[in-house]
């Protein structure tokens, strides 16, 4: 247990004394919830929606742990480059307990970084429905999030030499993933084909669930959406395992 | 643990690794007795360091049998790893820890007990200079300080064999004489069998053994210092090098980079 440990605490490590990084990935989803918040806040209640920012705050949260999940999975790739990888390569463990060390690390890291964010909401005025109950809960949603993108930046950043192919990932994984989620506007009603998308889209369930905690109103139902996550977390993880396995440097 | 009884720390039968078209180890084939100091030497691209990745793991051959310290590298992966140490021809260090957590983090790894741990890392860091910097990120460090904890890194686990893939590349006389000191010293005292490519002839004619020269994938020529002087009627390691492997300058990194473009072929 002791690499998984230290894989998981050395991206704690690199987290915590990268402030500016810290600070500097806040800067999306503040403008997001500002912009969009307000900005739609008054067409949104006259369609008689209630509080946009409440729906909103679930979206933005989800949306602030994808985007570090991610990126902290694909960190493999500046490893990679770095040379560092190669010392866990050779490393006496099985490339299984690296992977699950470094995603679980990568997952506290965006979790984290999805506090922050709902602290964020909560200032701005967000309210959720319950507090003990329902904080607790959408900390174990944001923590499936996590863990799941996390698994999957790993799974991908296995196989990739260079960050050349970083854009390419953003643009056609991570925005697609955020935008067809739900986690901007509400599920019921879409055209049939926009509506297939959003349900393939594994965030859709993670912005649901978390929905479904902070704010009591679910379009899944919270046993659906902890499923599919789980599911997925572990398809994931597996996937990523079988791929670190066979990095040859 | 398994006690190695054979008087080999390595054994290689028709090694060959391809990449796609260009073969980069043709059929060799050597063994490397137990505490000696191996040199093996080439030109660039000559397929030093594609061995070295094959016997230590990191990439898997095409054809042959590998034995470090009686483990098949394939098959027995985990044993085989934990018996050795590398020092790399490139970084690989963490360069967002400090020089302590970078050693720590080794001996997890390697699981090696905290308290023995504790002890080495003080003594290794205290070895290589870096005591007062031990607490300072790595990415404050200039390279020769970063090689110097490499070495550091790689004797915590007390290997049986280590590998030094062009170790003293960039390092200052100073520096290259104190590390082969010490690493002599372990040789002798513990039984450290080493094996180590490097450019400077009169460091392998100095420290090796045993010294074996590759060119395009073959061994060429093996044995130890007189020897080779003599198979090729030469009165220096350099000379002798030149004769077998010629006077042509090789362009390693074209032909690489064009490689791993040609087959995306990782590094």
């Amino acid at each position: 247990m002791g690499a998984v440990y230290m894989m998981w605490l050395r991206q704690i490590k690199r987290y915590w004394r990268s402030k500016s990084r810290m600070v500097g990935s806040l800067a999306q989803p503040l403008l997001f919830l500002v912009a969009l918040g307000f900005g739609f806040g008054s067409v949104y209640k006259a369609a008689n929606g209630g509080s946009y920012i409440d729906f909103l705050a679930p979206g933005i949260i989800a949306m602030s742990i994808l985007f570090t999940a991610v990126f902290t999975g694909m960190e493999v790739v500046w490893d990679r480059q770095f040379g560092f990888l190669k010392e866990t390569l050779v490393a006496p463990v099985s490339r299984f307990k690296i992977m699950l060390g470094r995603t679980l690390g990568g997952a506290t890291v965006a979790t984290a970084q999805g506090l922050i964010v709902l602290i964020l909401c909560l200032l701005i005025g967000f309210r959720p429905s319950s507090y003990l109950v329902g904080l607790s809960l959408a900390l174990v949603f944001m923590f499936l999030i996590a863990l799941l993108f996390t698994a999957i930046g790993t799974a991908i950043a296995s196989k990739i030499n260079d960050m050349q192919g970083f854009g390419l990932i953003v643009n056609f994984l991570i925005m697609p993933l955020f935008f067809l989620s739900g986690a901007l506007f509400p599920l019921d009603n879409l055209p049939k084909a926009l509506s297939l998308v959003t349900k393939i889209d594994p965030l859709t369930y993670g912005v649901d669930g978390l929905r479904s905690a902070l704010t009591g109103v679910s379009y899944f139902g919270i046993t659906l959406d902890f499923t599919v996550l789980a599911v997925l977390i572990l398809i994931s993880l597996w996937i990523g395992g079988k791929l670190f396995n066979k990095i040859q440097i | 643990m398994v006690i190695n009884n054979s008087e080999f720390a390595i054994k290689v039968k028709n090694l060959s690794k391809s990449f796609d078209k260009i073969q980069a180890v043709k059929n060799i084939s050597f063994e490397v007795k137990k505490g000696e100091i191996f040199a093996f030497l080439g030109p660039n691209g000559a397929g030093k360091t594609t061995t070295i990745k094959m016997l230590t793991t990191l990439i898997s051959p095409t054809a042959g049998k590998i034995q470090i310290n009686g483990f098949d590298p394939v098959k027995e992966r985990d044993k085989a790893r934990s018996s050795f140490g590398i020092i790399f021809q490139d970084p690989s260090l963490d360069d967002e820890l400090t020089a302590y957590e970078n050693l720590q983090f080794h001996a997890v790894l390697y699981n090696v007990p905290r308290k023995i741990a504790r002890e080495r890392i003080n003594k290794l860091l205290k070895f290589v200079g870096l005591w007062d910097r031990k607490d300072d990120f790595v990415k404050t460090f200039s390279g020769g300080m970063k090689r110097r904890l490499e070495i550091a890194r790689g004797l915590i686990h007390h290997p049986k064999i280590l590998f030094l893939d062009e170790p003293t590349l960039g390092l200052d006389p100073q520096t290259r004489n104190s590390m082969w000191q010490y690493l002599k010293e372990l040789n002798k005292k513990e039984g450290m069998t080493i094996f180590v490519t490097t450019h400077y002839m009169e460091e392998a004619a100095r420290v090796a053994d045993t010294i074996a020269i590759i060119d395009h994938g073959e061994i060429i020529k093996r044995g130890t210092l007189s020897e080779l002087k003599k198979a090729t009627k030469t009165n220096s390691l350099e000379d002798a090098f030149l004769k077998l492997t010629g006077y042509t300058i090789r362009e390693e990194a074209a032909t690489t980079t064009l490689m791993h473009k040609m087959m995306g072929v990782r590094r």
